[in-house]
This record gives structure tokens, C-alpha cells and sequence, in this order.
């Protein structure tokens, strides 16, 4: 292979997908390379093929799932032709691949040294003496504090971003020609997320390695793509170095998405009656002990750390945080789904964080939540028009009304009435968060609690709901707290924004103060970790 | 040193668990109707209030019950567990005299089952939506349904009577006088067809559960890495997907490892096994409360120690439930 040729050459792939599919073909006459040295990103929303020619190269398939047409090239043979066994001895030795989910991906029951040894294992290299020994270096390699005890530690012992670190080691350990990378860092937090992409990147030139980086977040291609591949239902609509496709996008396809992404145009915060606020937290505090053993002492965290803000009337609050900050916690408590251990919660003048019992019971309308996982939040037994109208009726409602109730809050968010007899699943993402927004609607609620919204949603859907998120606010002159680890999102929508760390209120302010003149270190160490912020500035 | 203190405050805690259970089945035997008493008098033919009260008062039943229950209660710390009147024997020296039988079927019978519920079970998951995985849950499916003692009937049916191969019942042959290799092999013999029989109903259960908890296991995210590390398919099975798929099963074994002293009674009836099962139903019929007592305290040390190993066997399969104990 001299080196011109590229590394991966994917001609013509059609998939087809298993009768009874949403379409006929995951992705249809794909043709796209990857060269020597370079990283080629495949961005598109979920549904648009981008994963499934990955998994073609690695033979990794879903069941049901074939290809019928075209060939993919690597080093001068076609991948679809190998049998199973041949491919496996591609697999990890010169293709590597890391996913998604650091949390899963890795086995939870065997040590990190072990698993990384394992690759060495699986293609009959070293002694097993000499594979421990490579594994720690990998492991230093890719910058994992204290390799000497992360060899030994259990995946569970690690956090979100050293496990990936641990993935990036053992995609890399027999030094791949190819990597392919699957959404690496969505899982992430932004600052861990900065510092794998330096990671991948460093790595990669470093070795002089191809990548294929899947994506589906604009700001991680202006960080680290040389070419782009970006995809639509399963057809490559635009191809293109880097600098082209993010300046001067062909496909109006490419300039939706682009234009989706939340931008740095923060909008001037519209003042609420801040004399008279709707919701006053005052010196909010929330410990979790682990409950210690005869022999063990409790562990504590220190959740909320007397955490003081104020709510006017139809405005909105974002909290924004990396994980653990206690950003999730305060919402949580807000909607008295946790009991305060100290300070005071009051809505409209009622201490809610005193209520108890009935009382409670009684108050817990005026404050309603809106959660992160539209999949999960849904009851999948339910019918949309009983998950929307339980509310009011364990309220007093008759179901009669509360089920007209339903039909017209479905009309309200966009759905249509005719949504209340079918079941979630019939819905996608977005859709499903639109019945999560009126299922919270339903109890006519003075305050919202939006939990990582629109967190699950692809770019462009996340547009639409926080756009009618904006409008209902209007409509219904709503107030909402916003949750959010994505500063983008929370500068497009919040007036005023609340930067949380370990439990405390790092910074507040106005959106534009907070986000243009941010005064704490941890805020502009946040906000210069958002990826393509250097991408955006060029354009500005 | 950490587990020696865990199984120390384990012990402590079974201690204070049985105590508890002692007397519990004492005051529960004590609200069974009927007078030992007047029973063992009946059965003697005699009627007569002296008797009667000659009986009672020897066998300390004329005593208020918390008089009872602290001799009783203080005759176990020592080990005593009292005087099987129907037997005349001490209660303990029957229980040990039966129970290597019993165990010796039980235990048989465990090890097989679950030995052979996972490798089917392990086999049916590689073969799903293949006949010979379907022929396995097949076939798992009918010794699940099957009445235990009709299993056994046709067994002594087929391989006693028709075929002649194995004894029917009984635990040596009668009178042969053997001694060395020749009895464990006489013992062995007899044994085949009652361990069988009770192992069939939890091979069936194991199976069904590790096919469905390996399937489950095989569809997370960390098989999908193993297979693009190049592993090849037998390893990713053992590896990662038994190991990841063993919690449920083990949680399992130990309630059957729990069952060992009394869950055999219908097959001991059924193949005059002469364990503590029949024992047990044989006390029961005769209202032979101290030894029902004994066979109950048995037993549930015999749980409460189960419980305590598959704790620790959780740990060593898991290394997170360390951390959350």
C-alpha cells in the first residue's frame, strides 16, 4: 500500500435493512475514504446511517442488517467479502474501534489491565507476563492518573473519562492503521470531552494513524475533522475538507444543521419583577450519606452547598454544570422529589421545602418536571392520553375532561389530538419529549423544571423544542428552570444562568454577563472547553 | 481480613436469627392440638389419669411452657435437643444418623443440576433460534412441568423393572455385607436413580434461567467491544457473557443449597432413602415433636449458612458488591 492510496476506500455500500424496517436501506450508494493521517468525521443526526458503515468495516453488523451492494477497500481487499474469521483477525489489530457509552462498554467484572491484555490475547501476541507490562504502558499512554493502580482497578472504579481513556488504550494497543470512533464523547462532560478530543487527536498523529470519527455535534467536527462526510438518511449529502463544509456549506441540508447549533448570540435577558419573585431559594443544602457498615464509615456528598437564587415570574433560570455538580439535585429538590436538609424553598410565598404528607400532595401541581430521557420517562404500557391526563384526575379531574384536556394540550405542543390513543414507542425522541412538555402542562404548573431536556435530542429537533418551549413560555406566561450541562443550549434560551461546581453557585448573572464577561475561572475554563468555540470565533 | 469480619458478623447475626427460630417453632409446635401424652397413652392401650400424669410428668410436659421452652432452649446450647419419646432414642443421634444420607442425595443432586443447567442453558443461548437450542428448552420445558414423583415411578419403571439395571430402592443392597471400593460403588449405584430424579426439575430451572440471563447479558454494550478487540466467539461466551450472566443463577443455587436438609422428602419416600425426609414425615405422622424440632433447627441453620456462603460467592463474582457492602 504506498501512500496515496487511501487507508479505507468505502464504495457503493448499500445495507439493506430487515423487512419491516422504517426504510429500505440504512444507508444507500455510500461512497466516502478515509486517508493516511487524516481524521474523517461522519456527521448526521440519529437515523442517518452514519454508525452503520462503521460497523460493515469492524463486521459488526445488527442482526438482519446486510449489504447488497458495493465494496469497502481496505489495504486492497474488500472487508464484505472475509469470512467471520478472517474479519476477527482485522479486528483490533488493524481496525480499533471505541463507542459510545464509556459507562457499558467495558465489562464490569474484570479489571482494567485484564481487558486491555485481552486484545493482545485475542491475536496471540506476548507472553501474558509481557502483555500486563504493555497494558500499563497503553495506560500512561493515554494519560490515565496512576497507572500502576487503574491496571488492577474494576471499570466501576473509574470515572466517565477514564474509562474512555481506557477504551482509546485498547482500540490503540496493537497500533491499528484504522480507528474508528462512534460518538466518543457524547457522553461526556465538556471539559473531559476537550480533553479526549486533544487525546484522540494527539494520539493520531502521533502514529500517523486514519480515524473515522462519528458525530453527530458540529462544534466537535470544527475541532478536530480534516474531511467531513455528512449524512441524511442513510445518502452522503456533502463531502469536503474541513474548512469548506463548515464556510461554506453547498447542501442546504449542512446549513440547517449548522444553523441548528445553539450559537453565541445570546439573547438580552427580558427582566422578570425580581421584588416580587415567583420562586425564592434560600440557603439550600442537601447532603447523600452512603450508609456506613459496622466496620466502614459513611460516606457523604455534599449535594447542594447553601445554594441562594431567586425566580421572577416568566423567567428563565439555567443551571448549568458538568456532572456531580449538584445541578440535577437542586432541580430535584425544587420539585420536592428530594427533601432539602436545610434552608428554605418558596414558591409564591408557600415554604414547599416545609410541607410533608397530603399538603405536599396538594402543592405539587404548581411545580412540574419536564425529564432528560424521552424514552425512559414514558410508561411504555400507558397510552400518551392516560400518561398526560393521570395528573389531573389523581388531582380531582374526571377523566372525561381530563382526557379532552389531553387531546387539546397534544394539539398545543404540536402532535395532534389524534396522539392520545397511541403508546410511546410509536413516537420518535422529540415527539415524545413534546408529550413530556404536556403531560407537565397538564396540572397547569406556575413553575417548569426542565432536566436535561432537550439533552437526548439531535440538533436540529432540539431547535424545535426549545423553540416551543420559548412560545408555550409566552403563551402561557410559564416560568422555567432550565438544567443543562450544554452551555449552548442554556445561552440561547436562559435569562439568567447559575453556574454550578461541587454542590455551590460558582457564578450568576444575566446570560450576557455570565457568558461574554464571565468573572470565575471555572466558567471560562467551562466555556472555552465547548468544542468548535475557536471555529466560531473565525466566523464571527 | 475483610472477610473474616464479614463472616464474623455474619456468624453473630445467624446466632441471634436461629435463637429466634428455636423458639418460634416451639411455641408453634405448642399450638399444635393434641396431648403427646394422651396420644403415646392411647397407643398403649391405657387410659388411665395416673398414667397419664406419670407420663407427663416424666417427660416434664406438666411444666408451665416458659419452663419448657427455657430447658429446651438451654438443653440446645449444650447440643441436647432433647428425647425422641417415639423412637427412644436422643434426638440428635437420629439426626446425625440420617443426615449424611440426605445429604449425600441432596448434594448430589445440586452439584448435578446446576452443572448441567449451565452448560445447557450456556449451550441453548449459542443456539438461539437454532433446533438444537429449541430441542434443549424443549425438553427443559418438560422436566420443569413433570410431577416429580411420577418422574421417579417411571424411572424405577424403566431402569428397575424393565431394564434391570439400577436398584429400585434403598441405599445398599440389604444383607451383601460390603465393605471398601465395592460399597461406595454399591452406595453409587443406588444412588443414580433418586439424585437424577431430583436433580431434573432444578437442571430444568437452571437452564431456562441461564439461556435467558446470558441473552440478556449478550446484548450489552461490552460484548460489542470484546468482539471488536478480534475475541473469538467461544471466549466472548465464557468470558464475558456467562460471567456478566451468573448473579441470577447464583442467587438461585443458593436457595436450592438452602433446601438440602428437607427438600428431598418425596423422593426419600418414593425410593426408601433412608434420609432425614423421611424421617421428618415420619415424626410428623407420629407427633414426635422433639424430633420435628431438631429436623426444623437443622434445617434452618442449614439455610441461614447457605445464605451467608452466597453472599460471599456474590463477592467474588462481582467486585462492585464489595463496595456497596
Amino acid at each position: 500500500m504506498n501512500d496515496d492510496t487511501p487507508v479505507l476506500s468505502i464504495r457503493g455500500l448499500t445495507l439493506a435493512l430487515p423487512e419491516g424496517a422504517d426504510r429500505d436501506c440504512a444507508v444507500e450508494a455510500v461512497s466516502y475514504d478515509v486517508a493516511r493521517g487524516e481524521i474523517m468525521c461522519v456527521v448526521g443526526e440519529s437515523g442517518s446511517g452514519k454508525s452503520m458503515a462503521a460497523n460493515a468495516v469492524m463486521g459488526l453488523l445488527p442482526k438482519g442488517v446486510r449489504a447488497t451492494a458495493g465494496e469497502v477497500l481496505f489495504d486492497g481487499q474488500d472487508l464484505l467479502r472475509l469470512s467471520e474469521k478472517q474479519h476477527r483477525r482485522l479486528r483490533g489489530l488493524r481496525i480499533g474501534m471505541i463507542f459510545q457509552e464509556p459507562m457499558t462498554a467495558l465489562n464490569p467484572l474484570m479489571r482494567v489491565g485484564a481487558q486491555i491484555a485481552e486484545v493482545f490475547e485475542a491475536h496471540g501476541k506476548f507472553t501474558s507476563k509481557e502483555r500486563q507490562a504493555r497494558a500499563l504502558a497503553l495506560l500512561e499512554e493515554v494519560g490515565i492518573p496512576q497507572p500502576d493502580r487503574a491496571i488492577r482497578a474494576y471499570p466501576f472504579q473509574l470515572s466517565g473519562g477514564q474509562r474512555q481513556r481506557v477504551m482509546i488504550a485498547m482500540a490503540l494497543a496493537l497500533e491499528p492503521e484504522l480507528l474508528i470512533a462512534d460518538e466518543p464523547t457524547t457522553a461526556l462532560d465538556v471539559t473531559t470531552q476537550a480533553q479526549i478530543l486533544a487525546l484522540i487527536r494527539d494520539l493520531q498523529r502521533r502514529r500517523g494513524m486514519a480515524v473515522m470519527f462519528i458525530t453527530h455535534d458540529f462544534g466537535v467536527v470544527a475541532e478536530i475533522a480534516s474531511r467531513v462526510c455528512v449524512m441524511r438518511h442513510g445518502r452522503v449529502v456533502e463531502l469536503g475538507s474541513a474548512a469548506e463544509v463548515l464556510r461554506q456549506p453547498r447542501h442546504e441540508y449542512t446549513r440547517a444543521l449548522l444553523e441548528a447549533i445553539p450559537s453565541n448570540v445570546i439573547p438580552a435577558a427580558r427582566g422578570g419583577d425580581r421584588q416580587q419573585p415567583l420562586l425564592e431559594v434560600n440557603r439550600l443544602s442537601k447532603t447523600f450519606r452512603s450508609r456506613g457498615g459496622l466496620f466502614k464509615p459513611a460516606r457523604e456528598v455534599l449535594a447542594l452547598d447553601d445554594v441562594s437564587f431567586t425566580l421572577a415570574p416568566g423567567e428563565t433560570v439555567g443551571i448549568v454544570g458538568e456532572s456531580g455538580s449538584g445541578k440535577s439535585t437542586l432541580g430535584r429538590c425544587v420539585v420536592r422529589l428530594e427533601r432539602p436538609d436545610s434552608g428554605s424553598l418558596r414558591l409564591a410565598g408557600t415554604d414547599l421545602s416545609a410541607l410533608r404528607g397530603d399538603a405536599l400532595r396538594r402543592e405539587r401541581h404548581r411545580v412540574q418536571m419536564i425529564f432528560q430521557d424521552p424514552y425512559a420517562s414514558l410508561n411504555p404500557r400507558h397510552r400518551v392520553g392516560y400518561a398526560i391526563a393521570q395528573g389531573p384526575m389523581a388531582n380531582g379531574v374526571p377523566r372525561a375532561r381530563a382526557m379532552r384536556q389531553a387531546e387539546e394540550l397534544l394539539e398545543l405542543v404540536g402532535l395532534g389530538a389524534v396522539a392520545v390513543d397511541r403508546y410511546p414507542h410509536e413516537f420518535s425522541g422529540g415527539q415524545r419529549q413534546r408529550i413530556g412538555i404536556a403531560r407537565a402542562l397538564a396540572l397547569n404548573p406556575q413553575l417548569i423544571v426542565a432536566d436535561e431536556a432537550v439533552s437526548a435530542l439531535d440538533v436540529s429537533i432540539q431547535a424545535q423544542v426549545l423553540e416551543l418551549l420559548e412560545e408555550l413560555k409566552q403563551k402561557l406566561s410559564l416560568s422555567l428552570l432550565f438544567i443543562t450541562h450544554d452551555l449552548r443550549v442554556a445561552a440561547q434560551i436562559c435569562d439568567t444562568i447559575i453556574v454550578m461546581q461541587n454542590g455551590r453557585i460558582v457564578e450568576q448573572g444575566t446570560a450576557q454577563e455570565v457568558f461574554l464577561r464571565p468573572t470565575e475561572a471555572y466558567t471560562k475554563q467551562l466555556l472555552d472547553a465547548i468544542p468548535g468555540r475557536a471555529h466560531e470565533a473565525a466566523l464571527a | 481480613m475483610l472477610y473474616a469480619r464479614l463472616i464474623a458478623m455474619r456468624l453473630l447475626k445467624a446466632v441471634v436469627v436461629l435463637f429466634l427460630i428455636v423458639i418460634f417453632n416451639f411455641v408453634l409446635i405448642q399450638l399444635a392440638p393434641g396431648d403427646p401424652a394422651a396420644i403415646l397413652a392411647g397407643e398403649a392401650g391405657a387410659t388411665d389419669e395416673e398414667f397419664l400424669r406419670q407420663l407427663r410428668e416424666r417427660f416434664g410436659l406438666d411444666q408451665p411452657m416458659y419452663v419448657q421452652l427455657w430447658r429446651y432452649v438451654s438443653g440446645i446450647a449444650t447440643l441436647d435437643f432433647g428425647w425422641s419419646y417415639r423412637q427412644g432414642m436422643p434426638v440428635l443421634d437420629l439426626i446425625l444418623a440420617r443426615l449424611p444420607a440426605t445429604l449425600l442425595l441432596t448434594g448430589t443432586a445440586f452439584v448435578l443440576s446446576l452443572a448441567l443447567g449451565i452448560v445447557l442453558g450456556s449451550m441453548a443461548a449459542a443456539r438461539v433460534k437454532r433446533p438444537s437450542g429449541s430441542i434443549i428448552m424443549a425438553l427443559a420445558l418438560v422436566f420443569y412441568a413433570t410431577p416429580l414423583f411420577w418422574v421417579a415411578l417411571m424411572a424405577v419403571v424403566l431402569f428397575s423393572v424393565y431394564l434391570g439395571w439400577l436398584p429400585a430402592y434403598g441405599m445398599y443392597t440389604v444383607g451383601a455385607g460390603l465393605s471398601g471400593l465395592a460399597l461406595v460403588l454399591d452406595v453409587a449405584k443406588h444412588l443414580v436413580l433418586p439424585a437424577t430424579t431430583l436433580a431434573l426439575f432444578f437442571m430444568a430451572i437452571y437452564t431456562r434461567m441461564t439461556r435467558a440471563s446470558m441473552l440478556e447479558a449478550s446484548q450489552q454494550d461490552f460484548v460489542k467491544t470484546a468482539r471488536a478487540k478480534g475475541l473469538s466467539p467461544r471466549v466472548i461466551q465464557r468470558r464475558h457473557v456467562l460471567r456478566n450472566a451468573l448473579l441470577p443463577i447464583i442467587t438461585l443455587a443458593g436457595l436450592q443449597a438452602g433446601q438440602m436438609v428437607g427438600g428431598a422428602i418425596l423422593t426419600e419416600t418414593v425410593f426408601a432413602w433412608p434420609g432425614i425426609g423421611r424421617l421428618m414425615f415420619e415424626a410428623l405422622q407420629q407427633r414426635d415433636y422433639n424430633l420435628l424440632l431438631g429436623i426444623f433447627f437443622f434445617s434452618a441453620a442449614l439455610v441461614i449458612v447457605f445464605n451467608i456462603l452466597t453472599d460471599l460467592v456474590y463477592r467474588l463474582t462481582d467486585p462492585r458488591i464489595k463496595e456497596a457492602a
